[in-house]
């Protein structure tokens, strides 16, 4: 592997320590803020904790991408200058964004609050892998790298499209600047999991030698309703906005068919627990499964929240939040330190840490679990005070809910500490450069 | 049973591989169709006026100071402090108790320092965001299918 390319991996595990250490540390400003306000702010760790979240996925993924694609063509140039331009950019701008935030130079919009400019070389850096995705892919390519080519070339659009309210036209209507502002978040999410997805695919017929895996019909269907939703199931994040019915109506009807993928879990579970028997000695499959049990989890959470009658109860309150977070860490976090597991050989690791990792991974599910059920808790009792005495005041409202997220706080420790141990493990093992 | 075998088939079907690219051709024409008149039909009619200068410098002020991290519009947002949306035409609140907040902050909302000026815009931001609408869903609005009718 390129230096570089080994250096920006890194990077981004980099950023996944920064975002659990400041996630840490925003959870206990959140409870109080007294003791912050005056030099650690909420608001100020808030972005700074997401940022760092949003670009260890990006990151990570589209990191790994490059590895297999300079992998697919060891001596093409032009994929090497590309890969350089992407990686150089977006490391320093990512930079550039977190010395923004510790000077207190906000501008920008959840998830991106760094002065808005800073948009134009993420979107060049990003313009240069796209090229790179491009470049040789044929269409009779097995589904995996449908998957990249989808992830990368959505992540473009919804990118672009996050960034539309600098034209004053999308401003001039609160109500469209919102939707479009959630639309481009909604399926930006889904872009990622595209890239994510068609890694986790790469890597498990690696692993598992099933080659039939990256072609069977079953991986296109997944892969063809994973880009419907993509593309129509957005709406939940703007169901209480009044605007026309006909949007709600289509997310709703198109989130509906993502039970099809639920079903399929349910009725795959046998065949997942031989396959889990043959593989387990692999470090990276134990990463895959806390993935897979977490899928299930938030799928499910999803699928109700998608439904506007219970979106009532559930918007605005915590249960968004552990939703963000059950799928960012449990799914999409393990997903890709599986993959990174992979390249860096972490299977070739002494029994000692490959112990101390595994273990951390368990650990890891019990935490986020208790940290998960608190959030919805905690959601569950603002949600139903919310509806149902709509005139409380705010302190009274939080009352009966900061228990829980106290307890949240105390789990969002421990999954800092299991996911921590794994990341400077990773961030240690020395890769070897590539002999030619 | 013969649907599950057939399933997990590999594609090998010359006429099936064909489908994969036109798939995503047409996904994706849909998707750009779709797009524009999500762009274009998510303005109500609610709001066809001008825009103030002022209002523009709030929603500056707005995402300069990020009110957003602890606060909501139309719940979304962070969670530390309450929704904003309709807390202008809140008879209980409104813009002068709203003002005590954001130009002196309280123990738990940081003090940002924002000019009387600077204050009044995010004020103006605020009660055009009120404008647009309800951030609460009525119960009426609840339809037997489990979608919203609103409007
Ligand atoms: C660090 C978090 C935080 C930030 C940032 C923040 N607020 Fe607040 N805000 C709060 C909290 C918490 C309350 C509830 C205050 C209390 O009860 O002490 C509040 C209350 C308010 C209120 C009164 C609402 C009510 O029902 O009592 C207004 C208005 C307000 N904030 C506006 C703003 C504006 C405008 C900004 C940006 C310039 C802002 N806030 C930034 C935390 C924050």
């Amino acid at each position: 592997m390129s230096t570089l390319n080994r250096i920006f991996i890194k990077f981004a595990l980099l950023l996944l320590f920064v975002a659990l250490l400041i996630g840490v540390i925003s959870s206990v400003a959140f409870l109080y803020p007294e003791s912050f306000n005056n030099w650690l702010p909420f608001h100020m760790l808030r972005p700074m904790h997401t940022s760092a979240a949003l670009f260890w996925i990006i990151c990570g993924a589209s990191g790994c991408i490059c590895y297999f694609k300079n992998q697919q063509y060891p001596d093409d140039g032009l994929v090497k200058k590309l890969t350089t331009i992407f990686i150089v950019t977006w490391i320093a701008v990512i930079i550039a964004a977190f010395v923004n935030y510790a000077m207190g130079n906000f501008g920008g919009r959840e998830y991106w609050e760094f002065p808005p400019y800073l948009n134009l070389p993420l979107l060049i850096g990003w313009l240069a892998i796209t090229f790179l995705i491009l470049r040789g892919f044929r269409k009779d390519t097995p589904a995996y790298e449908w998957m990249w080519m989808t992830g990368v070339v959505f992540f473009l659009i919804t990118f672009t499209e996050q960034n539309l309210w600098q034209l004053s036209w999308f401003r001039e209507s609160y109500i469209r600047e919102v939707t479009v502002q959630w639309k481009a978040n909604g399926s930006m999410v889904g872009a990622w999991n595209q890239m994510i997805n068609g890694l986790s695919v790469y890597v498990l017929i690696r692993i598992s030698g099933n080659e039939a895996l990256g072609t069977s019909k079953k991986t296109y269907f997944l892969f063809f309703l994973g880009l419907f939703n993509l593309m129509f199931n957005w709406g939940h994040h703007v169901y209480n906005l009044p605007n026309a019915n006909w949007m709600r109506g289509v997310a709703y009807a198109v989130s509906m068919t993502e039970w099809v993928i639920l079903i399929i879990i349910i009725r795959g579970f046998r065949k997942k627990l031989d396959e889990s028997r043959k593989l387990k000695h692999y470090l990276s499959y134990r990463f895959i499964m806390a993935a897979e049990f977490w899928l299930f989890a938030n799928l499910f959470l999803a699928l109700l929240m998608s439904i506007p009658a219970l979106n009532r109860y559930t918007h605005g309150t915590h249960i968004t939040v552990a939703h963000a977070m059950g799928t960012t860490i449990g799914i999409n976090t393990m997903m890709l330190l599986a993959i990174i597991g992979y390249i860096f050989k972490a299977n070739e690791l002494s029994e000692r840490l490959k112990k101390v990792i595994a273990f951390c991974i368990r650990f890891n599910n019990y935490s986020l679990a208790v940290f998960w059920l608190s959030l919805i808790i905690a959601g569950l009792i603002k949600g139903y005070i919310m509806v149902n005495q709509p005139d409380m005041d705010f302190n009274s409202l939080m009352k009966p809910v900061l228990p829980f997220i106290e307890a949240f706080a105390g789990a969002g420790f421990f999954v800092f500490l299991s996911l921590g141990i794994i990341v400077v493990i990773f961030l240690r093992i020395k890769v070897e450069k590539p002999n030619h | 049973m013969y649907l599950k075998e057939a399933i997990s088939l590999p594609v090998d079907n010359p006429y099936l591989y064909q489908m994969i690219p036109k798939t995503w051709c047409f996904l994706f024409t849909l998707f750009v169709f779709y797009s524009t008149l999500v762009y274009i039909y998510s303005n109500p009619e609610t709001q066809k006026t001008k825009v103030p200068k002022d209002v523009y410098a709030g929603m500056n002020i707005w995402q300069q100071k990020n009110c957003h991290t602890c606060h909501q519009l139309y719940g979304l947002g962070g969670y530390m402090g309450p929704d904003l949306t309709n807390m202008a035409s809140d008879k209980t609140k409104g813009p002068a108790y709203m003002k005590v907040f954001i130009q002196y902050g309280t123990n738990k909302m940081p003090n940002f320092h924002l000019t009387e000026t600077e204050v009044d815009q995010v004020i103006a931001f605020l009660k055009w965001v009120d404008k647009s609408g309800k951030t609460r869903v009525s119960p009426q609005s609840v339809h037997w299918t489990g979608t919203y009718i609103i409007n």
